[in-house]
Order: C-alpha cells, then sequence, then structure tokens
C-alpha cells in the first residue's frame, strides 16, 4: 500500500447508480487533513449521494475510495466511526432523549471514561451554543435547535485525534433551518475542527456561505463533476448559468475578498 | 424533563417482585402462608411426609408464579428491544409475526390432530406446544427472508411483511376454525386467550433457559438500541455491525416470545405497555429500559395471574384478559397524563 502524504480521503474516477436510470458518474477529487471542501449544486444533483457514496450507504460500481490512505470497504464500521463523523440532512429521532444524551451517543464508538465523554459533551455543545439546552427533551427542540445538537454529537464523536486515523467530518446541509448567527456558527465549527487537522466535506445550498468557509468547492450537475477548485476559480456567472440556469452578479466580497454571488 | 432516577425504579422493581410473588404464593382458593415453603424444605421428601399446603405450593402455586414472572419478563424487554429497533414506541413483538404464526400452528393441531392431541408430549409440552412452535418458527422465517437482501434487513419491509404474515396467519386460524366443531373451537380460543394453568417445572425449566439467554445477551445491545433510534445508517455511522445487531435481535425476539407463546398463549398487551409505562418514568435509554422492563412485566404478569386465580375462585380467568383489563387503562391514563404534560411543556 502506497502511503500518501496527508490525504484523508481520496475518489479515484468514482461512478455509483443512485436509481435504474441516474447514477453519479466519474468523481476524481481528493482532500488533505484540514481542508474544508463544499459540495454545490442544483437540486438533485446528486449531492446527497455522493456523500452517502463517500461514507460508504451507496455502493460503488466503479473507482475507489481510500480514506487515509487505505480503501473505504476495508475499514470496519467500528473503526471508521472513530474518525469519520457524518450528519445527515434529517434527523429521524423521535424518542424522548434530553439533549445531553443525544451528544452522548456521539461517544459510542469511542471507549473513553464517562468522565471523559462529559467533558466533551458539555463543551461539544457550549460549541454550538447550545449549553442552555442540555437537560430539555430532544423532540421538545425547534428544528433549529435539534439541527445544532445533532451537529454537537459528531463534534463529540471526532473531538480529538485518534490512532485510527486522521479525521474527517462530513455534513449534509448542517445550516438548512438555522438562523443567520448560528450559520456563522457553523463556519466557525468548520474553522475550529479544520485548524485540528480535520477534513470537511459539506454539502451547502448558500453559494456565499459555501465560497466563504471552503478552500475548495466541488460542482455537482447531474452527476457528473462540474468544476473542483477554490472558491474563486469556480464561482463565476458563466458557472451559474450553466449549472443553476441564473443570470447572477458575481463580485469580490468586501469582507472576505471571497466570490459574492449577487441575484 | 422531570423523570425518576433509572436506579431508584431498578431498586423499587427488584425489591417489589419478591413481595409480589410472596403474595402470589399465599393467596388462592385456600390461604398458605408462603413460610410453609421454607418449613417443609427442612422436612422429609416425598409427599407422605408433607402438608397438602406444601405439595400445593411446591408443585403447583411455586412453578406457575415462576412461569408467569418470566413469561412477563421475556414478553417486556422483548417488546422494548423491538420498540428500539423499529423506532416505534407502538412496535410489539408479535409484529414480526410470531405470536399469529403460532396461533395458526396450534390452530392447525387442534382442528387436525384432535385424535393424537392428549397423546405426545415433547419436553412436557403437548402437540398443541408443537404446532406453536412451529408455526411461530415459520412466520418469521418468512418475514425476515421477505425483508431482507444482499444489502441487509429493511426494518419498514418487515413490519410490513409482519402486517401480511398476520393476516395469512389469522386467514388461516379462521379457516380451521370454520372447520372445526364446538370442543375444538373453544379450545382454539381458551388458547388464544392466554393462560397459564399448564405451569410446571419442565415449563418453567424451558422459560428460564429462554430468559438466561435473554439476559446474557439483550443487555449487550442497550447502546446499539439507542443509536438505531437515530437511524440505521447513523447507528452505522457509530459504528455498530447494524445488520448483525438486527439478526440477533429477531432471533432473541422469535425465540422468547414462541416459547412464552407455547408455554402460556397469546399474553396481550406486556409486551407493549410496559416498556412504553417505563419510557415515561425513566427516559428512552435501552441500558435501563431492558432490565426495567424485564422486571416489571414479570411483575405485571404475576399480578395478572394472581387476580386471575382468584377473582371467580374456585374457577380461574384467562390470564391474558387480565393483563389486557390492568394494563389498557393504566396506559390510557398515562397517555393523558402525558398529553397534559407535554402540553404544558410547550407553553
Amino acid at each position: 500500500m502506497i502511503i500518501r502524504d496527508k490525504m484523508t480521503l481520496e475518489l479515484l474516477d468514482i461512478s455509483a447508480p443512485i436509481s435504474s436510470t441516474y447514477s453519479l458518474q466519474e468523481i476524481e477529487f481528493s482532500l488533505d487533513a484540514g481542508s474544508i471542501a463544499a459540495i454545490i449544486g442544483p437540486n438533485g444533483a446528486g449531492k446527497t449521494s455522493l456523500l452517502r457514496a463517500i461514507c460508504g450507504d451507496l455502493p460503488i460500481s466503479s473507482g475507489e475510495i481510500l480514506f487515509n490512505g487505505k480503501p473505504a470497504h476495508q475499514w470496519s464500521e467500528q473503526e471508521k466511526a472513530l474518525c469519520m463523523a457524518v450528519l445527515p440532512q434529517h434527523s429521524l429521532l423521535d424518542f424522548p432523549f434530553s439533549a445531553h444524551e443525544v451528544v452522548t451517543m456521539g461517544r459510542i464508538p469511542h471507549s473513553t471514561s464517562s468522565k471523559r465523554n462529559k467533558e466533551i459533551v458539555d463543551k461539544a455543545l457550549k460549541l454550538v451554543d447550545c449549553a442552555h439546552l442540555a437537560g430539555r427533551s430532544y423532540v421538545n427542540l425547534s428544528g433549529g435547535e435539534k439541527q445544532r445538537i445533532q451537529l454537537a454529537r459528531i463534534a463529540a464523536q471526532i473531538w480529538e485525534p485518534v490512532d485510527a486515523g486522521e479525521r474527517c467530518l462530513i455534513l449534509d446541509e448542517p445550516s438548512a433551518s438555522l438562523d443567520l448567527a448560528h450559520q456563522e456558527m457553523v463556519l466557525e465549527l468548520f474553522r475550529y475542527f479544520a485548524n485540528q487537522g480535520v477534513a470537511i466535506i459539506v454539502v451547502l445550498h448558500d453559494l456565499n456561505l459555501a465560497a466563504k468557509c471552503a478552500d475548495k468547492m466541488l460542482v455537482l450537475n447531474d452527476g457528473k463533476m462540474v468544476a473542483f477548485g477554490a472558491p474563486e476559480e469556480v464561482v463565476n456567472q458563466a458557472m451559474l448559468k450553466l449549472v443553476f440556469n441564473t443570470s447572477a452578479l458575481v463580485q469580490v466580497n468586501p469582507l472576505r475578498g471571497t466570490p459574492l454571488v449577487i441575484t | 424533563m422531570n423523570r425518576l432516577n433509572y436506579r431508584n425504579v431498578i431498586t423499587a422493581l427488584i425489591c417489589g417482585l419478591p413481595l409480589v410473588m410472596l403474595v402470589y404464593l399465599a393467596v388462592g382458593p385456600s390461604f398458605i402462608s408462603p413460610l410453609k415453603l421454607f418449613a417443609s424444605a427442612q422436612g422429609d421428601s416425598g409427599l407422605v411426609g408433607q402438608s397438602l399446603d406444601a405439595v400445593i405450593l411446591k408443585s403447583i402455586r411455586l412453578p406457575r408464579v415462576l412461569v408467569a414472572a418470566s413469561v412477563g419478563a421475556c414478553l417486556a424487554c422483548c417488546g422494548a428491544a423491538m420498540q428500539g429497533l423499529f423506532r416505534n414506541p407502538l412496535a410489539d413483538p408479535s409484529l414480526i409475526g410470531v405470536s399469529s404464526g403460532a396461533s395458526a400452528g396450534a390452530s392447525f393441531m387442534i382442528v387436525f390432530g384432535m385424535g393424537y392431541i392428549n397423546s405426545g408430549a415433547v419436553l412436557g409440552l403437548s402437540l398443541i406446544s408443537v404446532g406453536a412452535v412451529i408455526g411461530a418458527v415459520l412466520a418469521v422465517f418468512l418475514v425476515y427472508k421477505m425483508a431482507t437482501n444482499s444489502y441487509g434487513t429493511s426494518v419498514v419491509t418487515m413490519l410490513l411483511s409482519g402486517v401480511a404474515i398476520g393476516a395469512v396467519a389469522s386467514a388461516l386460524n379462521n379457516l380451521f376454525g370454520y372447520f372445526a366443531d364446538s370442543e375444538m373451537l373453544r379450545r382454539i380460543s381458551v388458547w388464544e386467550m392466554g393462560n397459564l394453568d399448564g405451569a410446571n417445572w419442565e415449563r418453567f425449566g424451558l422459560i428460564a433457559f429462554v430468559g438466561i439467554i435473554l439476559i446474557i445477551r439483550l443487555p449487550k445491545h442497550g447502546l446499539a438500541l439507542n443509536a438505531f433510534l437515530l437511524g440505521e445508517s447513523e447507528a452505522r455511522h457509530l459504528g455498530i455491525s447494524v445488520n448483525k445487531v438486527k439478526r440477533e435481535l429477531i432471533f432473541l425476539t422469535a425465540l422468547a416470545v414462541g416459547i412464552s407463546v407455547v408455554i402460556s398463549g397469546n399474553i396481550a398487551f406486556v409486551g407493549l405497555v410496559v416498556p412504553h409505562i417505563l419510557r415515561g418514568f425513566i427516559g428512552p435509554d435501552h441500558r435501563y429500559l431492558l432490565p426495567s422492563s424485564a422486571l416489571a412485566g414479570a411483575m405485571l404478569l404475576v399480578v395478572a395471574d394472581m387476580i386471575a386465580r382468584t377473582v371467580i375462585a374456585p374457577a380461574e380467568l384467562p390470564a391474558g384478559i387480565l393483563t389486557a383489563l390492568v394494563g389498557a387503562p393504566v396506559f390510557f391514563y398515562l397517555l393523558i397524563r402525558g398529553k397534559a404534560s407535554s402540553n404544558l411543556d410547550k407553553l
């Protein structure tokens, strides 16, 4: 096995059938430790399916996914859960766990002491601005609060470096039901983990949010990869017209220098 | 959230169960002090040296209360496991087709094996029970096969095929009933009501064996069941071997509920109500829900059978009727109270 330098996640020319007529085709990119990749694209482009392929929920028909240099299918579920955490688009949880208990489930893969787990869970709750919700019943929380609790759960899962490999966060629209302040909080959470060397791959609908946080952006359309590169290379009027069929103005964000889409 | 501490609840149940069982031993057509059990144990073995009271205790009431407790415990903790597996607080062990399959098997034997019914006995079980075992195994096997493909077992398909198999089994049940004479019909319906009057030491041995397997295996899956409540792929991403856990839970439930049905017929409601009520008290964490359900299930069935034995003494009611009559109003009360308090929570 060739050990590639610092690449946490590599997709080598993968294809995966989504339905009988639709599939992900020939997607190839890599993500090194500590970098953030945002997947963008119109509805039904295959963004969620791509995440499912990466985390092993959608079987791939060709190509290979390498996680920490080792083919993804060779990772056991237990081992992978130590260093890869996944935030789904919707949460199904319908049982009256307390918010604290939900976040504690993020520690299931680890054999750390329950005292250490509690410390981590408290910190993770603070990180998503939910410390005050710890004792509340999850089912009675608002949509945005639930979303933040789930974020805290996956943050707790990959809180500390582990021997199993470099850590990776996979998130499907983490900011979908969050207010403006908490969208910024999500970006800060990304930076917090990226600075520790966690690779982050995230589906975002808000192009400006994506351009603000991502090192690399991946544009997906009809199951194919249209572009992969730095935000200023990827976000331009031609791409917006081609992929989103929208005429929009692209300017430079005066605060950060990243591309700013104005519609 | 106003929950009770699970430690207190489990301690209370551990203390309460033996008390209830002692009361059970004492009451009946004749009052017998349970102390005689211990007194006679020191005396001569052999029936001649024992008083009638000691014989009643030793060979009738004691095995029966132990069977009641074991069956109640098996049904309730399997109910808790199924509610977790199906992510549905209204799931019931019978959802995977065990009970309906067993009923159809039993009626088949009653109707078509009538001539031999009192002749053969295996492990202290009648021919009817053998029919029930075969029916239960067949039903679960079919449900599981239908819901399983190369990617694993789909819980939703299982739920649906459980309903379908249940419909087929009850149609068969009716069909056998249609061919039955009135004596057979009565046997079928008494069997289906759920009754503990056939309890003896052999049957206790069988259900205790199953109960021990459950006690050893089920609690290992407490955390996995918690993770299941987040969703199946979420559980996988938390490192749970989803398909392995599912297979084992289904197998254990089929075994325990199948044997319970064979020993005592269909005891309604214990598997549904007990975990549901306890979840209201101690929360949904399966690490504590599974053991406390087992204890509370044992207690509920002991109490129900005690009432069933005494309320129209010297005759008996089937315990299955009592579990539903006792369990359902408690369930209603908690539902209404829960609704009121959750509305308050939102205000």
